[in-house]
Protein backbone atom coordinates (compact mmCIF):
# COMPACT_ATOMS: atom_id res chain seq x y z
CA UNK A 1 0.00 0.00 0.00
CA UNK A 2 1.35 3.34 -1.07
CA UNK A 3 1.05 6.69 0.95
CA UNK A 4 -1.46 7.80 -1.39
CA UNK A 5 -3.80 4.76 -0.88
CA UNK A 6 -3.36 4.80 2.69
CA UNK A 7 -4.63 8.73 3.06
CA UNK A 8 -7.36 7.86 0.68
CA UNK A 9 -8.65 5.19 2.65
CA UNK A 10 -7.86 7.49 5.95
CA UNK A 11 -9.68 10.39 4.74
CA UNK A 12 -12.53 8.09 3.54
CA UNK A 13 -12.64 6.57 7.06
CA UNK A 14 -12.90 9.82 8.68
CA UNK A 15 -15.61 11.15 5.80
CA UNK A 16 -18.07 8.10 6.35
CA UNK A 17 -18.09 7.89 9.58
CA UNK A 18 -19.66 11.46 9.79
CA UNK A 19 -21.41 11.46 6.65
CA UNK A 20 -23.61 8.30 8.05
CA UNK A 21 -23.74 9.15 12.01
CA UNK A 22 -24.74 12.90 10.53
CA UNK A 23 -27.35 10.68 8.12
CA UNK A 24 -28.48 8.84 11.10
CA UNK A 25 -28.96 12.11 13.47
CA UNK A 26 -30.92 13.90 10.60
CA UNK A 27 -33.46 11.41 11.13
CA UNK A 28 -34.63 12.93 14.09
CA UNK A 29 -36.25 16.00 12.47
CA UNK A 30 -39.37 16.44 13.75
CA UNK A 31 -39.45 13.17 15.75
CA UNK A 32 -37.08 15.09 19.11
CA UNK A 33 -39.13 15.01 22.36
CA UNK A 34 -38.69 19.09 22.46
CA UNK A 35 -38.24 21.26 19.83
CA UNK A 36 -35.53 22.52 20.93
CA UNK A 37 -34.01 19.28 21.03
CA UNK A 38 -34.76 18.30 17.21
CA UNK A 39 -32.89 21.78 16.74
CA UNK A 40 -30.02 20.18 18.71
CA UNK A 41 -30.05 17.28 16.39
CA UNK A 42 -30.21 18.65 13.60
CA UNK A 43 -27.65 21.42 13.96
CA UNK A 44 -25.02 18.16 15.29
CA UNK A 45 -26.64 16.55 12.05
CA UNK A 46 -25.44 19.87 10.04
CA UNK A 47 -21.87 19.72 11.36
CA UNK A 48 -20.99 16.42 10.70
CA UNK A 49 -22.43 16.18 7.03
CA UNK A 50 -20.25 19.75 6.81
CA UNK A 51 -17.43 17.63 7.85
CA UNK A 52 -17.87 14.71 5.51
CA UNK A 53 -18.20 17.21 2.75
CA UNK A 54 -14.95 18.57 3.84
CA UNK A 55 -13.33 15.40 3.99
CA UNK A 56 -14.68 13.64 1.01
CA UNK A 57 -13.53 15.89 -1.18
CA UNK A 58 -10.27 15.93 0.36
CA UNK A 59 -10.52 12.47 -0.46
CA UNK A 60 -11.51 12.77 -3.45
CA UNK A 61 -8.07 14.95 -3.94
CA UNK A 62 -6.08 12.66 -2.68
CA UNK A 63 -7.45 9.52 -4.69
CA UNK A 64 -6.90 12.01 -7.78
CA UNK A 65 -9.25 10.17 -10.19
CA UNK A 66 -11.14 13.04 -10.71
CA UNK A 67 -14.42 11.76 -8.66
CA UNK A 68 -15.51 14.41 -6.29
CA UNK A 69 -17.34 14.28 -2.88
CA UNK A 70 -20.52 13.53 -4.26
CA UNK A 71 -19.47 10.53 -6.01
CA UNK A 72 -17.85 9.00 -3.03
CA UNK A 73 -20.95 9.49 -1.05
CA UNK A 74 -23.36 8.25 -3.79
CA UNK A 75 -21.84 6.30 -5.65
CA UNK A 76 -20.02 3.69 -3.93
CA UNK A 77 -21.87 0.45 -3.10
CA UNK A 78 -21.74 -0.96 0.82
CA UNK A 79 -18.80 -2.95 0.81
CA UNK A 80 -16.70 0.38 -0.36
CA UNK A 81 -17.57 2.32 2.99
CA UNK A 82 -15.63 2.58 5.82
CA UNK A 83 -17.30 3.64 9.08
CA UNK A 84 -17.47 2.37 11.83
CA UNK A 85 -20.40 -0.32 12.42
CA UNK A 86 -22.24 1.80 15.52
CA UNK A 87 -22.66 5.15 13.64
CA UNK A 88 -24.60 3.02 11.34
CA UNK A 89 -27.10 1.66 14.05
CA UNK A 90 -30.41 2.88 13.81
CA UNK A 91 -31.32 5.48 16.36
CA UNK A 92 -33.37 3.58 18.13
CA UNK A 93 -35.47 5.90 20.94
CA UNK A 94 -33.80 9.15 22.31
CA UNK A 95 -31.39 7.47 25.17
CA UNK A 96 -30.02 5.22 22.94
CA UNK A 97 -28.97 7.98 20.18
CA UNK A 98 -27.68 10.20 23.39
CA UNK A 99 -25.57 6.87 24.03
CA UNK A 100 -24.39 6.31 20.67
CA UNK A 101 -23.63 9.78 20.61
CA UNK A 102 -21.83 10.48 23.82
CA UNK A 103 -19.46 7.20 22.91
CA UNK A 104 -18.79 8.97 19.28
CA UNK A 105 -18.23 12.68 20.73
CA UNK A 106 -15.96 11.56 23.43
CA UNK A 107 -13.94 9.64 21.14
CA UNK A 108 -14.42 11.92 18.38
CA UNK A 109 -12.42 15.21 21.04
CA UNK A 110 -10.27 12.30 21.44
CA UNK A 111 -9.52 11.63 17.77
CA UNK A 112 -9.91 15.40 16.53
CA UNK A 113 -7.41 16.93 19.51
CA UNK A 114 -5.11 14.64 17.70
CA UNK A 115 -5.28 15.49 14.34
CA UNK A 116 -5.13 18.90 14.53
CA UNK A 117 -1.38 18.63 15.11
CA UNK A 118 -1.44 15.89 11.56
CA UNK A 119 1.52 16.47 9.67
CA UNK A 120 -1.18 16.61 6.78
CA UNK A 121 -2.23 19.99 6.63
CA UNK A 122 -5.62 19.44 5.37
CA UNK A 123 -6.36 17.37 8.08
CA UNK A 124 -5.26 19.31 10.77
CA UNK A 125 -7.00 22.45 9.25
CA UNK A 126 -10.70 20.30 9.13
CA UNK A 127 -9.91 19.00 12.70
CA UNK A 128 -9.35 22.48 14.08
CA UNK A 129 -12.75 22.91 13.20
CA UNK A 130 -14.34 19.74 14.01
CA UNK A 131 -12.77 20.35 17.51
CA UNK A 132 -15.12 23.10 18.14
CA UNK A 133 -17.87 21.95 16.76
CA UNK A 134 -17.35 18.38 18.84
CA UNK A 135 -16.86 20.27 22.60
CA UNK A 136 -20.58 21.00 21.78
CA UNK A 137 -21.33 17.82 20.71
CA UNK A 138 -20.17 16.06 23.75
CA UNK A 139 -21.49 18.91 26.25
CA UNK A 140 -25.14 18.22 24.03
CA UNK A 141 -24.53 14.22 24.89
CA UNK A 142 -23.31 14.28 28.08
CA UNK A 143 -26.12 17.12 29.62
CA UNK A 144 -28.77 14.34 28.36
CA UNK A 145 -26.50 11.78 29.58
CA UNK A 146 -26.81 13.17 33.05
CA UNK A 147 -30.77 13.96 33.19
CA UNK A 148 -31.97 10.55 31.67
CA UNK A 149 -29.08 8.59 33.93
CA UNK A 150 -30.36 10.62 36.92
CA UNK A 151 -33.83 11.39 35.82
CA UNK A 152 -36.73 9.24 36.38
CA UNK A 153 -36.81 5.59 36.94
CA UNK A 154 -37.84 4.44 33.66
CA UNK A 155 -35.55 7.18 32.10
CA UNK A 156 -32.09 5.59 34.02
CA UNK A 157 -33.11 2.34 33.27
CA UNK A 158 -33.95 2.81 29.60
CA UNK A 159 -30.47 4.58 28.60
CA UNK A 160 -28.27 2.00 31.09
CA UNK A 161 -29.74 -0.99 28.54
CA UNK A 162 -29.08 1.46 25.67
CA UNK A 163 -25.37 1.74 26.56
CA UNK A 164 -25.31 -1.59 27.45
CA UNK A 165 -26.55 -2.60 23.81
CA UNK A 166 -24.37 -0.68 22.32
CA UNK A 167 -21.26 -1.34 24.10
CA UNK A 168 -19.77 -4.20 21.74
CA UNK A 169 -19.27 -1.75 19.06
CA UNK A 170 -16.92 0.64 20.99
CA UNK A 171 -13.89 -1.75 20.39
CA UNK A 172 -13.69 -1.49 16.89
CA UNK A 173 -13.29 2.28 17.10
CA UNK A 174 -9.51 1.94 18.39
CA UNK A 175 -8.80 -0.92 15.58
CA UNK A 176 -6.03 0.01 13.29
CA UNK A 177 -4.62 -2.04 10.04
CA UNK A 178 -1.39 -1.03 7.51
CA UNK A 179 -3.47 2.80 6.69
CA UNK A 180 -2.88 3.19 10.34
CA UNK A 181 0.72 2.05 10.58
CA UNK A 182 1.79 4.31 7.66
CA UNK A 183 0.29 7.05 8.58
CA UNK A 184 1.43 6.98 11.88
CA UNK A 185 4.73 7.02 10.58
CA UNK A 186 4.24 9.75 8.20
CA UNK A 187 2.98 12.04 11.29
CA UNK A 188 -0.14 12.26 9.61
CA UNK A 189 -2.57 9.74 11.56
CA UNK A 190 -3.15 9.06 15.31
CA UNK A 191 -2.39 5.93 17.36
CA UNK A 192 -5.66 5.13 18.16
CA UNK A 193 -4.04 2.84 21.18
CA UNK A 194 -3.23 5.93 23.04
CA UNK A 195 -6.57 7.35 22.98
CA UNK A 196 -8.38 4.63 24.70
CA UNK A 197 -7.66 5.79 28.41
CA UNK A 198 -8.90 9.60 27.42
CA UNK A 199 -11.90 8.23 26.01
CA UNK A 200 -12.48 5.44 28.80
CA UNK A 201 -11.92 8.48 31.27
CA UNK A 202 -14.48 10.96 30.16
CA UNK A 203 -16.73 7.84 29.56
CA UNK A 204 -16.65 6.71 33.42
CA UNK A 205 -16.70 10.33 34.25
CA UNK A 206 -19.85 10.86 32.70
CA UNK A 207 -21.74 7.74 33.49
CA UNK A 208 -20.68 7.47 36.89
CA UNK A 209 -21.80 11.54 37.50
CA UNK A 210 -25.38 9.80 36.26
CA UNK A 211 -26.03 7.39 37.70
CA UNK A 212 -25.06 4.86 35.71
CA UNK A 213 -22.88 1.52 35.25
CA UNK A 214 -20.03 1.29 33.00
CA UNK A 215 -20.82 -1.55 30.77
CA UNK A 216 -17.67 -4.77 30.81
CA UNK A 217 -15.57 -4.79 28.38
CA UNK A 218 -16.51 -8.22 26.80
CA UNK A 219 -17.16 -9.41 23.75
CA UNK A 220 -16.38 -6.59 20.60
CA UNK A 221 -17.76 -6.93 17.45
CA UNK A 222 -15.67 -5.80 14.33
CA UNK A 223 -15.85 -5.41 10.78
CA UNK A 224 -15.76 -2.10 8.96
CA UNK A 225 -12.15 -1.78 8.44
CA UNK A 226 -12.98 -4.57 5.85
CA UNK A 227 -15.66 -2.93 4.59
CA UNK A 228 -17.77 -5.42 6.57
CA UNK A 229 -21.53 -3.96 8.13
CA UNK A 230 -24.29 -3.95 9.36
CA UNK A 231 -27.69 -4.54 7.61
CA UNK A 232 -28.46 -1.06 8.16
CA UNK A 233 -26.00 0.56 6.24
CA UNK A 234 -27.40 -0.66 2.93
CA UNK A 235 -30.77 1.06 3.71
CA UNK A 236 -28.97 3.95 4.62
CA UNK A 237 -27.03 4.00 0.94
CA UNK A 238 -30.30 2.80 -0.61
CA UNK A 239 -31.86 5.76 0.80
CA UNK A 240 -29.51 8.37 0.10
CA UNK A 241 -27.91 7.36 -3.22
CA UNK A 242 -31.64 7.16 -4.77
CA UNK A 243 -31.71 10.35 -7.21
CA UNK A 244 -27.69 9.80 -7.64
CA UNK A 245 -28.74 6.49 -8.64
CA UNK A 246 -31.83 6.38 -10.48
CA UNK A 247 -30.95 9.44 -12.53
CA UNK A 248 -27.45 8.80 -13.53
CA UNK A 249 -26.78 11.61 -15.63
CA UNK A 250 -28.18 14.34 -13.98
CA UNK A 251 -26.71 17.41 -12.22
CA UNK A 252 -28.70 18.34 -9.19
CA UNK B 1 -61.78 46.36 32.35
CA UNK B 2 -63.08 46.54 28.90
CA UNK B 3 -64.91 50.50 29.48
CA UNK B 4 -64.94 52.70 26.75
CA UNK B 5 -62.43 54.80 27.75
CA UNK B 6 -59.73 52.23 27.69
CA UNK B 7 -60.76 50.72 24.50
CA UNK B 8 -60.41 54.32 23.02
CA UNK B 9 -57.31 54.97 24.36
CA UNK B 10 -56.28 51.34 23.10
CA UNK B 11 -57.45 52.62 19.17
CA UNK B 12 -55.33 55.86 19.67
CA UNK B 13 -51.96 53.96 20.49
CA UNK B 14 -52.85 51.46 17.40
CA UNK B 15 -53.49 54.58 15.16
CA UNK B 16 -50.16 56.24 16.26
CA UNK B 17 -48.66 52.75 15.30
CA UNK B 18 -47.01 52.16 18.38
CA UNK B 19 -46.70 48.94 19.33
CA UNK B 20 -48.60 46.87 22.12
CA UNK B 21 -46.36 45.10 24.35
CA UNK B 22 -47.25 41.90 26.38
CA UNK B 23 -47.78 44.51 29.68
CA UNK B 24 -49.98 46.83 28.11
CA UNK B 25 -53.78 47.04 28.46
CA UNK B 26 -55.38 45.37 25.34
CA UNK B 27 -59.00 44.03 24.70
CA UNK B 28 -59.64 40.39 25.11
CA UNK B 29 -60.38 39.62 21.50
CA UNK B 30 -57.37 41.39 20.98
CA UNK B 31 -55.50 38.91 22.63
CA UNK B 32 -57.32 36.11 22.15
CA UNK B 33 -56.88 36.85 17.92
CA UNK B 34 -53.22 37.15 18.41
CA UNK B 35 -53.08 33.78 20.08
CA UNK B 36 -54.88 31.97 17.50
CA UNK B 37 -53.12 33.93 14.45
CA UNK B 38 -49.94 33.35 16.23
CA UNK B 39 -50.25 30.01 17.46
CA UNK B 40 -51.62 28.98 13.81
CA UNK B 41 -47.80 30.60 12.61
CA UNK B 42 -45.97 28.89 14.48
CA UNK B 43 -47.78 25.56 14.38
CA UNK B 44 -47.15 26.30 10.64
CA UNK B 45 -43.54 26.30 11.04
CA UNK B 46 -42.84 23.31 13.25
CA UNK B 47 -45.69 21.32 10.94
CA UNK B 48 -43.72 22.17 7.45
CA UNK B 49 -40.35 20.94 8.48
CA UNK B 50 -42.57 17.78 7.82
CA UNK B 51 -43.05 17.43 3.88
CA UNK B 52 -39.33 18.88 3.69
CA UNK B 53 -37.97 16.63 6.50
CA UNK B 54 -39.00 13.88 4.56
CA UNK B 55 -36.26 14.87 1.62
CA UNK B 56 -33.16 15.40 4.02
CA UNK B 57 -32.44 11.34 3.63
CA UNK B 58 -32.77 11.31 0.17
CA UNK B 59 -31.15 14.64 -0.77
CA UNK B 60 -29.71 14.31 -4.16
CA UNK B 61 -25.76 15.85 -3.15
CA UNK B 62 -24.03 16.69 0.21
CA UNK B 63 -24.55 20.25 -0.65
CA UNK B 64 -28.40 20.18 -1.00
CA UNK B 65 -28.28 18.15 2.19
CA UNK B 66 -27.04 21.03 4.05
CA UNK B 67 -28.51 23.70 2.99
CA UNK B 68 -31.75 21.56 3.13
CA UNK B 69 -31.19 20.82 6.71
CA UNK B 70 -29.72 24.15 7.92
CA UNK B 71 -33.62 25.60 6.17
CA UNK B 72 -35.79 22.87 8.07
CA UNK B 73 -33.29 24.06 11.19
CA UNK B 74 -34.75 27.68 10.66
CA UNK B 75 -38.15 26.99 10.60
CA UNK B 76 -38.06 24.93 13.68
CA UNK B 77 -35.96 28.43 15.33
CA UNK B 78 -38.90 30.08 14.14
CA UNK B 79 -41.49 27.92 15.67
CA UNK B 80 -39.77 28.82 18.93
CA UNK B 81 -39.85 32.35 18.57
CA UNK B 82 -43.13 32.53 17.84
CA UNK B 83 -44.07 30.12 20.22
CA UNK B 84 -42.58 32.39 22.81
CA UNK B 85 -43.96 35.43 21.46
CA UNK B 86 -47.14 33.60 21.53
CA UNK B 87 -46.42 33.13 25.56
CA UNK B 88 -46.21 36.72 26.12
CA UNK B 89 -50.31 36.54 25.75
CA UNK B 90 -50.12 34.43 29.15
CA UNK B 91 -50.30 31.09 27.50
CA UNK B 92 -48.43 28.10 27.31
CA UNK B 93 -46.48 25.99 25.12
CA UNK B 94 -47.97 23.01 26.28
CA UNK B 95 -51.30 24.13 26.21
CA UNK B 96 -50.93 25.67 22.22
CA UNK B 97 -49.91 21.82 21.49
CA UNK B 98 -52.49 20.53 22.98
CA UNK B 99 -54.66 22.86 21.18
CA UNK B 100 -52.73 21.86 18.19
CA UNK B 101 -53.61 17.75 18.87
CA UNK B 102 -56.64 18.29 19.55
CA UNK B 103 -57.35 20.30 16.81
CA UNK B 104 -58.72 23.89 18.30
CA UNK B 105 -55.26 25.42 16.48
CA UNK B 106 -54.86 25.40 12.82
CA UNK B 107 -51.74 25.64 10.95
CA UNK B 108 -50.83 26.00 7.12
CA UNK B 109 -52.66 24.27 4.78
CA UNK B 110 -50.23 23.77 2.59
CA UNK B 111 -48.38 21.71 4.40
CA UNK B 112 -51.31 18.97 4.18
CA UNK B 113 -50.09 18.62 0.40
CA UNK B 114 -47.63 15.93 0.15
CA UNK B 115 -43.42 16.62 -1.26
CA UNK B 116 -43.53 13.71 -3.77
CA UNK B 117 -40.11 14.36 -5.78
CA UNK B 118 -37.16 16.48 -4.88
CA UNK B 119 -38.47 19.07 -7.02
CA UNK B 120 -41.40 19.51 -4.58
CA UNK B 121 -38.40 20.77 -2.40
CA UNK B 122 -37.76 23.18 -4.84
CA UNK B 123 -41.38 23.82 -5.07
CA UNK B 124 -41.81 24.49 -1.71
CA UNK B 125 -38.82 26.99 -1.12
CA UNK B 126 -39.67 28.93 -4.08
CA UNK B 127 -43.70 29.25 -3.82
CA UNK B 128 -44.81 28.27 -0.47
CA UNK B 129 -41.89 30.17 1.34
CA UNK B 130 -42.13 32.71 -1.55
CA UNK B 131 -46.13 33.43 -0.53
CA UNK B 132 -45.28 33.36 3.47
CA UNK B 133 -42.32 35.99 2.79
CA UNK B 134 -44.81 38.36 1.32
CA UNK B 135 -47.38 37.84 4.12
CA UNK B 136 -44.45 38.05 6.26
CA UNK B 137 -43.17 41.48 4.98
CA UNK B 138 -46.41 42.99 5.78
CA UNK B 139 -46.15 41.53 9.29
CA UNK B 140 -43.37 43.00 10.56
CA UNK B 141 -45.09 46.31 11.00
CA UNK B 142 -48.02 44.31 12.93
CA UNK B 143 -49.30 45.97 15.95
CA UNK B 144 -48.03 43.51 18.39
CA UNK B 145 -44.37 43.86 19.66
CA UNK B 146 -43.11 40.76 19.74
CA UNK B 147 -45.07 38.87 17.34
CA UNK B 148 -43.33 42.14 15.06
CA UNK B 149 -39.81 41.37 15.97
CA UNK B 150 -40.20 37.73 15.54
CA UNK B 151 -41.31 38.43 12.21
CA UNK B 152 -37.90 40.92 11.36
CA UNK B 153 -36.06 37.72 12.34
CA UNK B 154 -37.44 35.42 10.60
CA UNK B 155 -38.03 37.82 7.18
CA UNK B 156 -34.06 37.65 7.04
CA UNK B 157 -34.07 34.31 6.94
CA UNK B 158 -37.05 33.43 4.98
CA UNK B 159 -35.61 35.05 2.20
CA UNK B 160 -32.67 32.75 2.00
CA UNK B 161 -35.26 30.21 1.94
CA UNK B 162 -36.77 31.26 -1.08
CA UNK B 163 -33.49 31.93 -2.68
CA UNK B 164 -32.64 28.01 -1.95
CA UNK B 165 -36.21 26.54 -3.41
CA UNK B 166 -35.62 28.76 -7.11
CA UNK B 167 -32.08 27.49 -7.15
CA UNK B 168 -33.39 23.81 -7.05
CA UNK B 169 -35.93 24.56 -9.56
CA UNK B 170 -33.47 26.42 -11.40
CA UNK B 171 -30.84 23.57 -11.73
CA UNK B 172 -34.04 21.02 -12.55
CA UNK B 173 -35.55 23.24 -15.25
CA UNK B 174 -31.89 23.46 -17.01
CA UNK B 175 -31.14 20.17 -16.79
CA UNK B 176 -31.83 16.94 -18.02
CA UNK B 177 -35.14 16.45 -19.79
CA UNK B 178 -36.85 14.33 -16.96
CA UNK B 179 -35.75 16.98 -14.72
CA UNK B 180 -37.32 19.58 -16.12
CA UNK B 181 -40.20 17.42 -16.23
CA UNK B 182 -40.47 16.74 -12.39
CA UNK B 183 -39.85 20.95 -12.15
CA UNK B 184 -42.72 21.49 -14.02
CA UNK B 185 -45.24 18.76 -12.16
CA UNK B 186 -44.44 20.36 -8.92
CA UNK B 187 -45.15 23.90 -9.94
CA UNK B 188 -47.93 22.42 -11.60
CA UNK B 189 -49.49 20.85 -8.08
CA UNK B 190 -47.73 23.61 -6.19
CA UNK B 191 -48.87 26.88 -8.19
CA UNK B 192 -52.87 26.88 -7.20
CA UNK B 193 -52.23 25.55 -3.37
CA UNK B 194 -49.44 28.41 -2.47
CA UNK B 195 -52.64 30.87 -3.81
CA UNK B 196 -54.88 29.23 -1.25
CA UNK B 197 -52.12 30.39 0.96
CA UNK B 198 -53.43 33.92 1.36
CA UNK B 199 -56.66 32.93 1.92
CA UNK B 200 -60.24 33.39 0.85
CA UNK B 201 -60.90 36.70 -0.73
CA UNK B 202 -61.23 39.64 1.21
CA UNK B 203 -65.39 39.79 0.39
CA UNK B 204 -65.27 36.24 2.31
CA UNK B 205 -62.44 36.64 4.91
CA UNK B 206 -64.05 36.06 8.56
CA UNK B 207 -61.45 37.63 10.39
CA UNK B 208 -60.09 40.32 8.40
CA UNK B 209 -62.57 43.19 9.78
CA UNK B 210 -61.30 43.74 13.41
CA UNK B 211 -57.25 42.77 12.25
CA UNK B 212 -57.28 45.65 10.47
CA UNK B 213 -58.67 48.14 13.03
CA UNK B 214 -56.32 46.54 15.34
CA UNK B 215 -53.41 46.46 12.52
CA UNK B 216 -52.68 43.10 13.25
CA UNK B 217 -53.32 42.38 9.69
CA UNK B 218 -51.74 45.63 7.57
CA UNK B 219 -53.09 44.66 4.28
CA UNK B 220 -55.52 42.31 2.94
CA UNK B 221 -55.39 38.74 1.50
CA UNK B 222 -56.28 39.67 -1.90
CA UNK B 223 -53.56 42.32 -2.27
CA UNK B 224 -50.90 39.90 -0.78
CA UNK B 225 -51.51 37.23 -3.35
CA UNK B 226 -51.56 39.39 -6.15
CA UNK B 227 -48.23 40.59 -5.18
CA UNK B 228 -46.81 37.59 -4.83
CA UNK B 229 -48.54 36.63 -8.16
CA UNK B 230 -46.93 39.45 -10.10
CA UNK B 231 -43.19 38.85 -9.02
CA UNK B 232 -43.23 34.92 -9.32
CA UNK B 233 -44.70 34.99 -12.64
CA UNK B 234 -42.09 36.44 -13.62
CA UNK B 235 -39.35 34.32 -12.11
CA UNK B 236 -41.33 30.90 -13.81
CA UNK B 237 -40.46 32.70 -17.23
CA UNK B 238 -36.69 33.19 -16.18
CA UNK B 239 -35.94 29.46 -15.47
CA UNK B 240 -38.40 28.31 -18.99
CA UNK B 241 -41.23 26.50 -16.87
CA UNK B 242 -45.32 27.55 -17.65
CA UNK B 243 -47.14 29.00 -14.51
CA UNK B 244 -50.36 26.76 -14.54
CA UNK B 245 -53.33 28.82 -15.09
CA UNK B 246 -54.75 29.25 -18.97
CA UNK B 247 -56.54 32.84 -17.82
CA UNK B 248 -53.18 34.37 -17.04
CA UNK B 249 -52.84 37.05 -18.31
CA UNK B 250 -50.59 40.49 -17.72
CA UNK B 251 -53.06 44.05 -17.39
CA UNK B 252 -51.44 46.75 -18.92
CA UNK B 253 -53.85 49.29 -17.41
CA UNK B 254 -53.64 47.99 -14.06
CA UNK B 255 -49.73 46.60 -14.08
CA UNK B 256 -50.82 43.53 -12.26
CA UNK B 257 -51.28 39.79 -13.90
CA UNK B 258 -54.68 38.39 -14.19
CA UNK B 259 -55.30 35.02 -12.87
CA UNK B 260 -58.15 32.18 -13.15
CA UNK B 261 -60.45 31.56 -10.16
CA UNK B 262 -59.10 29.52 -7.47
CA UNK B 263 -60.87 26.08 -6.61
CA UNK B 264 -62.31 27.14 -3.20
CA UNK B 265 -63.69 24.29 -2.72
CA UNK B 266 -60.99 21.96 -2.50
CA UNK B 267 -59.38 25.22 -0.29
CA UNK B 268 -62.36 24.36 2.60
CA UNK B 269 -61.68 20.26 2.37
CA UNK B 270 -58.33 20.30 3.36
CA UNK B 271 -58.90 22.96 6.00
CA UNK B 272 -61.56 20.67 7.36
CA UNK B 273 -59.47 17.55 7.67
CA UNK B 274 -59.66 16.51 4.75
CA UNK B 275 -56.14 17.19 2.49
CA UNK B 276 -54.18 14.20 1.35
CA UNK B 277 -52.22 14.00 4.77
CA UNK B 278 -54.09 15.67 7.43
CA UNK B 279 -54.76 12.94 9.46
CA UNK B 280 -50.94 11.86 8.51
CA UNK B 281 -49.20 15.23 9.71
CA UNK B 282 -50.82 15.54 12.63
CA UNK B 283 -49.93 12.19 13.85
CA UNK B 284 -46.79 12.59 13.49
CA UNK B 285 -46.62 15.35 15.92
CA UNK B 286 -48.33 13.66 18.60
CA UNK B 287 -46.38 10.65 17.55
CA UNK B 288 -43.13 12.48 18.52
CA UNK B 289 -44.66 14.36 21.48
CA UNK B 290 -45.86 10.88 23.02
CA UNK B 291 -43.03 9.41 21.56
CA UNK B 292 -40.65 12.36 23.79
CA UNK B 293 -42.82 12.47 26.78
CA UNK B 294 -40.29 10.04 29.07
CA UNK B 295 -37.61 12.36 28.14
CA UNK B 296 -39.38 15.36 29.35
CA UNK B 297 -40.42 13.55 32.30
CA UNK B 298 -36.88 12.58 33.25
CA UNK B 299 -35.48 16.16 32.50
CA UNK B 300 -38.21 17.80 34.84
CA UNK B 301 -37.10 15.11 37.46
CA UNK B 302 -33.54 16.01 36.94
CA UNK B 303 -34.17 19.62 37.56
CA UNK B 304 -36.12 19.23 40.21
CA UNK B 305 -33.10 16.79 42.13
CA UNK B 306 -30.66 19.87 41.01
CA UNK B 307 -32.69 22.46 42.74
CA UNK B 308 -33.19 20.58 45.69
CA UNK B 309 -29.32 20.33 45.76
CA UNK B 310 -28.25 23.65 45.18
CA UNK B 311 -31.35 24.21 48.09
CA UNK B 312 -29.59 22.07 50.65
CA UNK B 313 -25.97 23.06 50.04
Amino acid sequence: MTKQEALFSYTLRLGDNALILGHRLSEWSSKGPLLEEDIAMTNMALDLIGRADAMLKYAAQVEGKGRTEDDLAYKRGERQFLCNLIVQLPNGDFGYTIARQLIMSAFDICLYEELVKSKDETIAAISAKAVKEVKYHLKFATDWTLRLGDGTEESHQRIQKSFNDIWMYTGELFEMNEVDAILIKEGIAVDLNSLKARWKKIMTEVLLEATLTVPADTYMQTGSRKGVHTESLGYILAEMQYLQRAYPDAKW
Amino acid sequence: MESTNNLEKFQTIIDADTKIEPKDWMPEDYRKHLIRQISQHAHSEVIGMQPEGNWITRAPSLRAKLILLAKIQDEAGHGLYLYSACETLGISREELIDQLHTGKAKYSSIFNYAAITWADIGAIGWLVDGAAIVNQISLQRTSYGPYSRAMIRICKEESFHQRQGYEIMGKLALGTPEQKEMAQDALNRWWWPSLMMFGPHDSDSPHSGKAMTWRIKRESNDVLRQRFIDKTVQQAEVIGLKIPDDKLKWNEAKGVYEHGEINWEEFNQVINGNGPLNKIRLANHISAHENGAWVREAANAYAAKQKKEVLVA
